[in-house]
């Protein structure tokens, strides 16, 4: 009924526009559907995470809950406003040398506020800048950056530092790449490109943990509806309606068939114009539920008599882990010191700021059959174009994958969520679908971290050297197996944490039950794992009357050592160099922790420790990368990159590697990202594998070109490329040659000239008990943190945090001190505020994720053990942030109190609730 | 697809609110969103923030606040340190976007149990100005507010002021919040304190709420009687004790808190409350008076 809508003027960026739309339609949907201002991004449509904000003469608001009426006669002012004459503002400017954006999504929030905060106080405070962005949530940062480039605003530091010569750029700080776009609004996320004549998908889903149900005669609704073009249900997969990660683990149906096994399940789609499938309301559609009782934790899945969460899943166990090593009651036998625990953490859900999203279309293709074309967030192009293959009953050549920007991953969004929705509605009805899901859908609909039961013992000897170790974790996989089978297996081999032990024995269980599914969250169960390692430790150091930290530099392997899995490392193990450059901080802080306490009666410090260990890529499987670099006839250099940039910020690094391999610098490349028409096979952005797999790939590629390149003009190593125009010009002392591109014949990218590089880091099989080689390389960290106990509240306030990671060699040194501070953010999360409840915590309210008020001062040290298979020597950082974090927090509370949480998270009224039974104050 | 009036004149609104049948009245839209999220809106709406009724204004023996006055607003505004407790809820209400936008009125009109604007409004025996087109009403905050998500207001009358009466000279107060994060924090308890002075040092009267432990925000009574005549020091905290607490207080386990949590920390706020108003009060009477006398 648009054609009611009034028209309402107000002043946008400067200029006066008229739009026409309801009165009440939030100002954030009027900007971005009417107006095309799609730099205001939707997070959430309720407030809580502020990624929509926009001045409103000159007042920072969420634009998600003013009325368009409301802006009548008014000024907006959106991220696009920001710049003038093309020219980034001196904010955007500080955000782009700070690396203040990672993924983006938050971005124009944070920028908006901040120029609130800045046109009333120029030069503010840290608290003021905090006070003024504490209302936009980021997930990637760690807000670190984002504080410290609001403060460097009114400075006169200008642009970013200039991009690095050739040869230089490995290991500068490089702006990213795609740095500008997430600034000015222009980055194209998984809503911001539909188009016009799209079809709109609402997906109904079930509002019960387990039932059965039928529909009904949708004929009514139909009748109703005009709008309505289509009602999905499961009979309109063309293919297998079922999907999942691994080949045996094609467990969840794309629509339920029968029966729902969790809250938030696709049952039906709507599909018709935007506001027809929002205006039906989920009561109005002929769905007869039967509530079965659902299956809720592991303890109740693996009890006498649970149903089955699905039936062929005899005891609801969908798959084990085991490791076993040495002699496990000699270690015991040879100990002097023992400690064992029980420790529990949570769902967590991932929170990423940009909801799931994309558009599909169907597309002919000439002479051949149709394909289809799915734009969309996404972590894993070419995992989705096999699994939209499958669901489709398509050739995998048959369907496109186009990443769009992706504003926040960590694992969410490695499975499938919208894909196989709008491209069967797009392929049926010949029409592009699009399809956003809101905030609670999302946060219902899609995976989790596994909350885990571990319980774990562990020994030393006299002199602190751990003899045994033995866990057994239980994870609660949810109603199907997604990444289920990752994390059984990378625990057991990760559990004793990055220390030598002779004797192990570790094993684990995924579980079925009737909650959302568990799949991939950073860490793959490890960080779950490290919290009950780290604990265990500490207790053992304690027993032993031996120094936390120097526990741990007494076991940390080293290179020649044996792990769990008998691998013994050759390289690039620099946890005992991490410790120790702790080490004098450590003391400091323990020293100033204990005197503040003398004198606090209700406040507490403590400091902590912990350590990390974690395999990049695969566990012994193989997940090859292959990267291309092309150099056109115009003299255009591209990289054709499979890898997709999640705001981890690969489309950078990549570049960063390809250019030093070239010989070519770095601002010269263009790039495609994740396009499965223009790239190659990448893998997945997971696992901590792009910059180790990927990146090696890419510095094959460079090689390979060059080495054509050379070979070209007969120029030996040392010579010197330079592009001007079309030509390529070789230098090597006094000889130059030139290539003329123009001249050579062009490949179907059109390049003239092209290199291709594949890496395949080198595993092996783990045998029955688990040994072998699971990987190529791993990445080690040691983090100490603060906390401050409010022993009669329990709150707990993470004061300081040192990050010591060995990350082989840093090719970009801001990138990956914001992949630390944005880690170290989600494992405080983790360890203190993150719980999801099914059916309760649906939103970002009620679901609590770290503010910029929140993550504390992070102090990051570079330990460089170079990998020698690495692209000039890196491995992967991505997850390693996260998993010392919440053990070290939980060690500090320990430290302050002298009590031990053994449930994360570690809420106020845990905290309190464990000091009080450990005879704390009333 | 629902109406949308949008009134410059409040004859006009009470109007539209007694003639038309119940709408959903908007102001902020900082509560109205949130429970529309993902679903077209369909409601009768009446927008109230082309209204006259925003500003703060000193009217005889009361503050008058009106109904549109913005958090952002009313912390910016120079007010007297009896407002510092809802000053300090003003500053903690979601985040500054939300402060800019939502209103006083609207969030006791929204009525959760932890709104956070019911504490310290309580702690000022603020008043409730609703007009309708039938006429004008006061009702007492406390009694405005009458259960989660219920208040007295009926569906034909609109919130057009918060009445603040004055209390005695010196009177100061203070808010204390507490959440699991330090930003866009839902309260897990609050409480708002004030206390009034006899002018030799001791208490007049003292009002005291907690907020989130109860459906609707609750003074405690028998604590206020015990604090009566006492001197005005740090020890005023020793006076809360868990049966003051009892008496009025049903708190739940939820997400944010065990209700066995929420006593336990209330009463903690509470004597922090007491501790922190007592000290700064005692450390205030020691310098010289203020000749104007003004609270």
């Amino acid at each position: 009924m648009t054609s009611l809508a009034p028209t309402i003027a107000l002043t946008v960026n400067g200029r006066a526009v008229t739009v026409h739309a309801p009165p009440a339609a939030r100002l954030a949907h009027v900007l971005r559907d009417e107006l095309g201002l799609t730099g205001t991004k939707i997070g959430c449509d309720a407030g809580d995470c502020g990624a929509c904000t926009v001045l409103l003469d000159g007042k920072q608001v969420c634009a998600c809950l003013v009325p368009v009426a409301q802006a009548a006669g008014r000024t907006v002012t959106t991220v696009e406003g920001l710049a003038e004459n093309g020219q980034l503002s001196a904010l955007q400017q500080a955000f782009h040398r700070h690396g203040a954006a990672q993924c983006g999504i938050c971005t124009p929030g944070m920028l908006m506020a901040a120029r609130d905060l800045l046109a009333r106080n120029p030069k503010p405070s840290a608290n003021e800048a905090m006070d003024a962005l504490g209302g936009v949530l980021c997930r990637c940062t760690g807000y670190r950056k984002i504080v410290d480039a609001v403060l460097d605003a009114a400075g006169a530091n200008g642009a970013a530092a200039p991009a690095p010569a050739a040869g230089c750029a490995v290991g500068a700080r490089m702006a990213k790449v795609d740095g500008v776009a997430k600034l000015t609004g222009a980055e194209s996320y998984g809503a911001d490109g539909f188009p016009d004549d799209a079809l709109h998908l609402r997906v109904v889903r079930s509002p019960h943990h387990r039932a059965r149900f039928a529909v009904g005669d949708l004929k009514p609704l139909r009748a109703k509806y005009p709008g309505l073009v289509d009602i999905l249900g499961w009979r309109d997969v063309p293919g297998s309606n079922s999907f999942g990660i691994y080949p045996t683990g094609k467990d969840q149906p794309v629509l339920a068939q029968d029966e729902v096994r969790y809250r938030g399940e696709a049952v039906l789609a709507l599909v018709g114009d935007r506001h027809t499938v929002y205006a039906i309301r989920d009561d109005e559609i002929p769905i007869a539920w039967t509530r079965l009782e659902p299956v809720m934790g592991v303890a109740a899945a693996l009890g006498a008599g649970a149903p089955r969460v699905q039936a062929a899943k005899q005891g609801n166990v969908l798959t084990r882990g085991h490791l076993a090593k040495g002699n496990l009651e000699h270690g015991w036998r040879a100990a002097s010191f023992k400690a064992e625990g029980v420790f529990q953490t949570s769902f967590v859900e991932h929170a990423y700021v940009e909801p799931e999203a994309g558009w599909a279309r169907r597309a002919s293709a000439g002479d051949g059959p149709d394909r289809i074309e799915i734009h969309v967030t996404t972590q894993t192009p070419y995992m989705d174009r096999d699994e939209i293959a499958h669901v489709m009953g398509l050739q995998k050549d048959q369907v496109r994958i186009v990443p769009t920007a992706c504003g926040g991953g960590f694992g969410g969004k490695l499975d499938l969520s919208v894909q196989p929705l709008i491209a069967i509605a797009a392929w049926k009805l010949g029409r592009p679908v699009a399809c956003t899901y809101t905030r609670p859908e999302s946060m219902a609909a899609t995976t989790k971290r596994h909350p885990a039961s571990i319980r774990a013992r562990a020994a030393c000897a006299a002199d602190g050297k751990l003899t045994a170790f033995e866990m057994h974790a239980d994870f609660d996989t949810g109603a199907y197996a997604s990444w289920g089978p990752t994390v059984a297996d990378r625990v057991p081999v990760h559990a004793t944490g990055p220390y030598f032990v002779p004797n192990v024995k570790n094993t684990s269980m995924a579980v079925h039950t009737n909650g959302p599914p568990s799949g991939a969250f950073r860490g793959f169960g490890v960080p779950q794992a490290a919290i009950a390692h780290e604990a265990l430790y500490d207790m053992l150091a304690e027993k032993a009357g031996i120094d936390p930290l120097e526990f741990r530099l007494i076991n940390a392997i080293k290179r020649g050592d044996a792990t769990a899995t008998g691998q013994v490392l050759q390289h690039s193990a620099g946890l005992p160099q991490c410790l120790v450059e702790l080490r004098p901080r450590w003391a400091a802080w323990r020293r100033e922790a204990e005197a503040f306490n003398a004198g606090s009666t209700a406040l507490k410090r403590g400091v902590g420790i912990a350590c990390m260990w974690y395999g990049c890529g695969n566990t012994s499987m193989s997940n090859p990368s292959t990267m291309r670099i092309g150099i056109s006839r115009e003299g255009k250099v591209t990289l054709y990159n499979g890898c997709a940039d999640i705001g981890q910020g690969s489309n950078t690094i990549m570049i960063q590697i390809a250019a030093d391999a070239l010989g070519i610098a770095a601002e010269r490349f263009d790039y495609v990202m994740g396009d499965t028409d223009r790239t190659a096979d990448a893998g997945k952005s997971s696992a901590s594998r792009q910059t180790f797999v990927s990146g090696r790939a890419t510095q094959l590629a460079g090689e390979d070109l060059r080495r054509k390149i050379l070979r070209l003009a007969n120029a030996g190593d040392g010579a010197t490329l330079a592009l001007e125009g079309s030509t390529l010009a070789i230098s090597e002392g006094e000889t130059r040659r030139v290539v003329d591109l123009a001249a050579l014949p062009a490949d179907r990218n059109g390049d003239a000239l092209a290199g291709e590089g594949t890496f395949d880091p080198p595993t092996q099989k783990l045998d029955a008990n688990g040994q072998g080689i699971p990987y190529a390389t791993y990445a080690f960290a040691a983090q100490i943190a603060e906390v401050e106990v409010d022993l009669e509240l329990g709150t707990v306030t993470v004061r300081r945090i040192a990050a010591a990671h060995d990350v082989g060699r840093a090719i970009n040194p801001t990138q990956v001190e914001g992949q630390i501070h944005g880690g170290i953010a989600q494992g405080l999360g983790l360890a203190l505020m993150e719980e999801y409840l099914p059916g309760r915590t649906e939103n970002l309210h009620d679901y609590l994720i770290p503010t910029v008020g929140d993550v504390p001062e992070i102090e990051v040290i570079f330990v460089e053990d170079p990998e020698p298979l690495g692209p000039f020597g890196a491995k992967g950082i991505g997850e390693p942030a996260l998993i010392p974090t919440a053990p070290a927090i939980f060690g500090a509370i320990h430290h302050a109190t002298g009590v031990r949480m053994h449930f994360a998270p570690a809420t106020p009224h845990r905290v309190r609730e464990a000091l009080v039974k450990a005879g704390g104050p009333r | 697809m629902g109406s949308y009036l949008r009134p410059t004149e409040l004859n006009e609104a009470l109007r539209a609110l007694g003639a038309q049948g119940p709408r959903t009245i908007l102001a902020g839209g900082t509560d109205f969103y949130p429970a529309r999220v993902g679903r077209a809106i369909d409601d009768d709406i009446l927008d109230i923030t082309a209204l006259p009724l925003r500003g703060i204004e000193s009217a005889g023996d009361h503050w008058r606040i009106g109904a549109l006055t913005t958090w952002s607003q009313l912390a910016a505004a120079p007010l007297p340190p009896y407002f510092d407790a809802l000053k300090a809820a003003a500053r903690e209400v979601g985040g500054v976007q939300i402060q800019n936008a939502g209103t006083l009125a609207g969030n006791l009109c929204n009525a959760s149990p932890a709104a956070d604007g019911v504490p310290p409004l309580l702690a000022m025996d603020a008043e409730i100005e609703l007009a309708s087109a039938a006429g004008e009403r006061r009702v007492p905050l406390a009694q405005f507010v009458t259960g989660n998500r219920k208040t007295a207001r009926r569906a034909d009358e609109l919130v057009t002021a918060i009445r603040v009466p004055k209390p005695a000279a010196g009177t100061q107060s203070a808010f204390l919040k507490l959440g699991a994060r330090r930003y866009l924090v839902i309260s897990i308890v609050m409480v708002a304190a004030t206390i009034e002075p006899d002018g030799r040092g001791q208490i007049l009267r003292a009002r005291v709420a907690v907020g989130a432990c109860s459906p609707a925000a609750q003074r405690l009574g028998a604590l206020e009687s015990a604090l009566g005549g006492l001197p005005i020091d740090a020890r005023l905290a020793t006076v809360a004790c868990a049966e003051h607490l009892a008496q009025t207080l049903t708190p739940i386990d939820d997400v944010r808190g065990s209700a066995h949590y929420r006593n336990d920390a209330a009463l903690t706020l509470v004597r922090r409350a007491l501790a922190g108003l007592g000290a700064q009060m005692a450390t205030n009477a020691d310098r010289p008076p203020n000749p104007k006398g003004a609270p």
